[in-house]
């Protein structure tokens, strides 16, 4: 709970705040506001109207109001639509872990490796699949690293091999045998029709089938991926957005030392 | 266009950078001009009207080559069956394939006779181009063409005739010019897939019936429409001049094409693509076809504002190898992007010195301006007013070719309702801010003039460099994006072949006597 919540709570403003009973907030407490926007393959007429009313009533909507719909060609309707979600969640027993990240910095990453591996983390990362985007394995191993954070090509005690994207995930394992990695990064930022999902499981395939499922640190990352997922999918670890190059180095550093101790 | 001048440019340096790139491209073409390839090979027996696959599936073309002397050429080799045999090309391929005929086993009749009788089908094959190619001018005539930007929007469900769909919805939304992306990995086949396709990974095959049933879809909702609506594709990869040969037949309107992204980003070897850019960029030039160049891509991985030099670098080569290949400065969609990070301060200052710059030193090039992607978050109501900069620096700077960004960019390729949400705001601000370049002059020793002209001098001084190195050992220094390549590293070197005595490439003189325009 925020501070000024907690204090709004205390002089009474708040008395329908309630952990057990979360719903959005759109101007005041617990009313619930939420937009949402979609297209249906209906023409715009009045059945394509009724139709969106009745699909926001069937995602638990109420006070439905469509603010704005436009033909997208003849057969289809885009629509915009605010209403009241009459649900709520009960996140009284989830335990708060701060988004702030606890991580080491640059030098403190370098140090421990030096202290504890004493020698050079081998990284490769990658795009693989139908992905283009590099922006967001740039963003941890560029040298020049996102919003002030330099990428992994800028540690002392890292070496970095960025495969760029569209990378094959046979290819990408041979690299990894190849430069016998430690870690590998695999990013994925746009996706369709769930493609990512796939191409993240058949790198778990490939590897287990080489046998090198356990000798990596196996990560992945996007905008779309939560620890959950990365965990489901049988990877070490997932990073999402406003990820720094620091919280995945920590992270790599920590298992790989954990790994030895076990050895 | 009339060349502008608001950015008080140094004019003597502006040329001055421009003589090196030629040299530098001049040199290169040295290079290029004493080899062939084997998807040139392919290309000129597409040209010569070879098409179709064998029965397990492969490529007549590809089966052709793999059947002659890659040095000798496919045109001496085919113009000697068809003397020998009185067949036509593509029942020669045929033949080959069925295993019915050795091409390499035909004894080799004199090379005069060979030389005018390939020449003459070589005509016929221009001839189909050069009919393509007015068949666009008349339409465009009729209809008139748009003025200001054109608006380019993607199309990639990996199903032809779902594009077809989404073409149709985006054309009558008002885009100009539909992209349809193709199947990843693409790029590294050495072969073209056969046929109407209908699953692709991130995109939809390139393939010849592809490109027609597009053509004929959009052709038929042009004419609904009134306008005629351009069609682009890929140019580029290992099989760069065939995709040209099958633009060409199939009136494709605008092509990436550049060889200097796919070293860097597909990982493509640089002196078979270098050699596969020039045939494949006279086949644009002749057909018509505005190329698209890809240096937008560059500060995609290293910083813009820092390196916003290399994409004039890389320019004008990119200028001085398309004249080289008979390419006309009107066909020339020079490319160039938004990409610097929107925290800083005065950002959209050195975006406009960028684009503005572009525009007064290739002031005849229909510019190819790409929108952001680097910083696109996810954040999709900050991505429309990203998108919403960009477009207005478009119409400030008079671009031709405005690549549409899409509000859930970073997030998944685009819904139906995200491109027409592109289109109706990129409308809106062109046609808000229409007359607003005339009406726009520049603080002579401003931020914005100050950046272009530090941009230029750095432009300039980097030409320097490469003209004394070449462009190869530049590429291995990894000069462009931060990436290094090794010359005889990548993709696709096994098919490059010095040339012979015979060879003989009957096109390159048919293309290139139409000469600059």
């Amino acid at each position: 709970m925020g501070k000024h919540i907690r204090k709004m709570k205390e002089i009474g403003f708040f008395g329908k705040f309630d952990l057990k009973r979360i719903k959005p907030y759109g101007d005041s407490i617990n009313d619930g506001k939420i937009q949402i926007s979609f297209t249906l393959p209906l023409p715009n007429t009045n059945r394509a109207t009724i139709a969106a009313k009745r699909l926001s009533k069937k995602m638990g909507l109420k006070d439905i109001d469509i603010v704005f719909q436009k033909s997208l060609e003849s057969d289809f309707t885009f629509f915009i639509v605010y209403g009241v979600l009459v649900h709520s969640v009960d996140v009284s027993k989830v335990a708060m872990v701060s988004h702030q990240s606890k991580s080491m910095n640059m030098e403190e990453i370098d140090e421990f490796i030096r202290e504890h591996l004493r020698r050079k983390v081998i990284v490769l990362g990658a795009t693989t699949g139908t992905d283009s985007h590099t922006v967001g394995i740039d963003a941890i191993m560029s040298m020049k690293g996102y919003h002030g954070h330099h990428g992994l090509e800028r540690y002392e005690m890292i070496e970095t091999y960025n495969l760029g994207s569209q990378v094959l995930n046979e290819e990408f394992v041979r690299k990894a045998i190849n430069l016998n990695a430690d870690v590998l990064l695999v990013s994925q930022t746009v996706t369709q029709k769930g493609v990512h999902v796939k191409n993240l499981s058949n790198l778990v395939e490939l590897l287990e089938a080489e046998g090198i499922r356990d000798k990596v640190v196996l990560i992945c990352g996007g905008a779309r991926i939560s620890k959950e997922l990365a965990k489901e999918l049988g990877y070490d670890a997932g990073f999402g957005s406003n990820t720094v190059a620091e919280d995945v180095a920590t992270f790599f550093v920590k298992e790989l030392v954990q790994r030895e101790k076990m050895d | 266009m009339k060349r502008q001048n608001k950015l008080n440019l140094d004019v003597s340096l502006i040329k001055q950078a421009r003589a090196k790139a030629r040299i530098i491209a001049h040199d290169m073409q040295e290079f290029i001009n004493q080899y062939t390839t084997t998807t040139i090979e392919r290309t000129i027996c597409r040209l010569l009207g070879i098409d179709g696959v064998s029965k397990e599936g492969i490529p007549l073309p590809n089966i052709v080559v793999s059947n002659i002397e890659v040095d000798i050429g496919a045109a001496v080799f085919l113009g000697n069956a068809i003397i020998q045999t009185g067949f036509n090309p593509q029942e020669i391929a045929e033949k080959i394939a069925q295993k019915k005929l050795d091409l390499k086993k035909l004894p080799m009749g004199d090379i005069n006779g060979i030389k005018k009788t390939i020449i003459s089908l070589a005509n016929e094959g221009a001839e189909k181009i050069r009919a393509n190619r007015e068949i666009r001018t008349k339409l465009i005539q009729t209809y008139g063409d748009k003025e200001g930007p054109l608006l380019y929007v993607i199309v990639a469900t990996g199903n032809i005739y779902e594009d077809i769909i989404q073409a149709n919805s985006a054309a009558r939304k008002g885009a100009d010019i539909i992209a349809v992306i193709r199947s990843t990995g693409q790029s590294l086949m050495d072969y073209v897939p056969y046929g109407a396709t209908t699953q692709g990974f991130g995109g939809t095959y390139a393939t010849q019936e592809n490109f027609r049933l597009m053509r004929k879809a959009l052709d038929e909702v042009g004419g609904e429409l009134g306008k005629y609506i351009r069609l682009c594709n890929y140019c580029s990869g290992l099989c760069m001049p065939e995709i040209a040969a099958m633009g060409a037949l199939e009136r494709l309107d605008v092509m990436l094409n550049d060889a200097l992204y796919g070293i860097l980003f597909r990982d493509i070897n640089m002196q078979r693509t270098i050699i596969d850019q020039h045939f494949s960029r006279m086949i644009n030039g002749y057909s018509g076809v505005i190329i698209n160049t890809g240096e937008d891509n560059y500060i995609k991985t290293v910083d813009a504002v820092e390196q916003g030099f290399t994409v004039l670098t890389s320019q004008l080569m990119n200028e001085q190898f398309a004249l080289l290949a008979g390419i006309p400065e009107e066909q020339m969609g020079i490319g160039h992007a938004f990409e610097m990070d929107p925290s800083i301060r005065n950002g959209f200052l050195y975006e406009l010195a960028q684009a503005q710059l572009s525009r007064e030193i290739f002031p005849n090039a229909p510019l190819k301006y790409m929108p952001p992607t680097r910083y696109m978050t996810g954040d999709i109501f900050m991505g429309c007013v990203q998108n919403a900069l960009f477009n207005i620096i478009t119409k400030l700077t008079d671009q031709r070719i405005c690549l549409l960004g899409m509000l859930t960019e970073a997030i998944h390729t685009p819904f139906m309702s995200d491109r027409a949400i592109a289109i109706d705001i990129a409308q809106y601000i062109f046609n808000n801010l229409h007359s607003i370049s005339e009406e726009l002059s520049f603080k002579p020793d401003g931020i914005i003039n100050q950046r272009a002209t530090q941009t230029l001098q750095k432009a300039d001084e980097l030409l320097s460099i490469i003209k004394e190195q070449g462009l190869f050992q530049t590429l291995e220094n990894g000069t462009f994006a931060g990436i290094k390549r090794s010359k005889n590293g990548g993709k696709g070197l096994e098919g490059v072949y010095r040339k012979g005595n015979i060879y003989l490439n009957p096109f390159i003189e048919i293309f290139m006597e139409r000469g600059v325009a």
